[in-house]
């Protein structure tokens, strides 16, 4: 038997290096990979405190965080396209129109 | 026997998810992150979650890596892949995620589970954990599940409105 501490470790591990990459990378595509890495992280943590507390609501909780997810990239993508049409780059610190 | 498979599995991800951040390629990000689902796939596998397992592999390495990857498709990175990497803050950045790494790991040192649910592992592997969920998701949970459709039906609508070629009038 595994121990809960592990798998917990484990999502935090992965949820600390989603974020790192999130940071420091500047390609745009990338930053979004590393969010889907970020949530991959929590469902981890979900799915093993629902297992360990003997609840499905944690899983139900992660079948929620797979369709926002979902939603997120479809419009994040979107939002790349978009950019990218008018401005070819998909870096991040080149984006500065918003800028006041 | 099950904690080699659970090292085995939660190495993998680690080595994966670094490969991840660190390559150069976009396309290599992807294909390293599909197997990075095939590994959170089977980690929830050996925590009983075989609907989820099929889920993520269904829906993200089915569904997400293939928008992925065609978005990158769709816009030409070539001159991209040339220029530096990383920002200029990333020690900055390093330096944050290692912080939330620490308060993390020390947070969860006194985390005991005390919460005990209906739902034990017998009673589950009796119904079949679809069937089990599925109870819960639809009774318990309808309102949600509801709004979680919704979303996605706005996101679409979304999709399609930003990615649409401004008309000429």
């Amino acid at each position: 038997m595994v121990p809960l501490h592990w798998y917990l470790w484990l999502g935090s591990l992965m949820f600390c290096i989603g974020m790192a990459g999130f940071l420091i990378r500047r390609n745009i595509i990338i930053m979004f990979l590393c969010i889907e890495l970020m949530l991959n992280g929590v469902n981890v943590n979900l799915v093993a405190l629902s297992h360990y507390m003997q609840d499905l609501r944690g899983q139900v909780l992660t079948l929620m965080v797979i369709a926002v997810a979902a939603a997120e990239a479809a419009v994040g993508l979107a939002i790349v396209i978009a950019l990218f049409r008018n401005r070819p780059t998909v870096h991040v610190d080149e984006i500065t129109e918003m800028k006041g | 026997m099950v904690e080699i498979i659970f090292g085995y599995f939660a190495i993998t991800i680690l080595i994966i998810s670094l490969l991840v951040v660190t390559s150069r390629n976009p396309v290599h990000s992807v294909l390293w992150m599909l197997l990075l689902f095939f590994h959170v796939a089977g980690i929830y596998l050996l925590l009983n979650a075989e609907f989820l397992a099929a889920t993520q592999i269904i829906v993200y390495a089915g569904a997400i890596l293939v928008l992925f990857l065609f978005t990158i498709m769709l816009l030409d990175l070539r001159e991209e892949m040339q220029i530096q990497r990383f920002t200029r803050g990333w020690p900055a950045g390093l330096l944050i995620s290692t912080g939330v790494l620490i308060v993390l790991i020390t947070g969860l040192k006194g985390f005991k589970t005390t919460f005990v649910g209906q739902w034990d592992i017998k009673e589950i592997e009796e119904a079949t954990h679809t069937k089990a969920l599925g109870k819960v998701l639809f009774t318990e949970y309808l309102l949600p599940f509801e709004i979680a459709s919704l979303v996605l039906l706005i996101a679409i609508l979304g999709a399609v409105v930003l990615a649409k070629k401004k008309l000429k009038t």
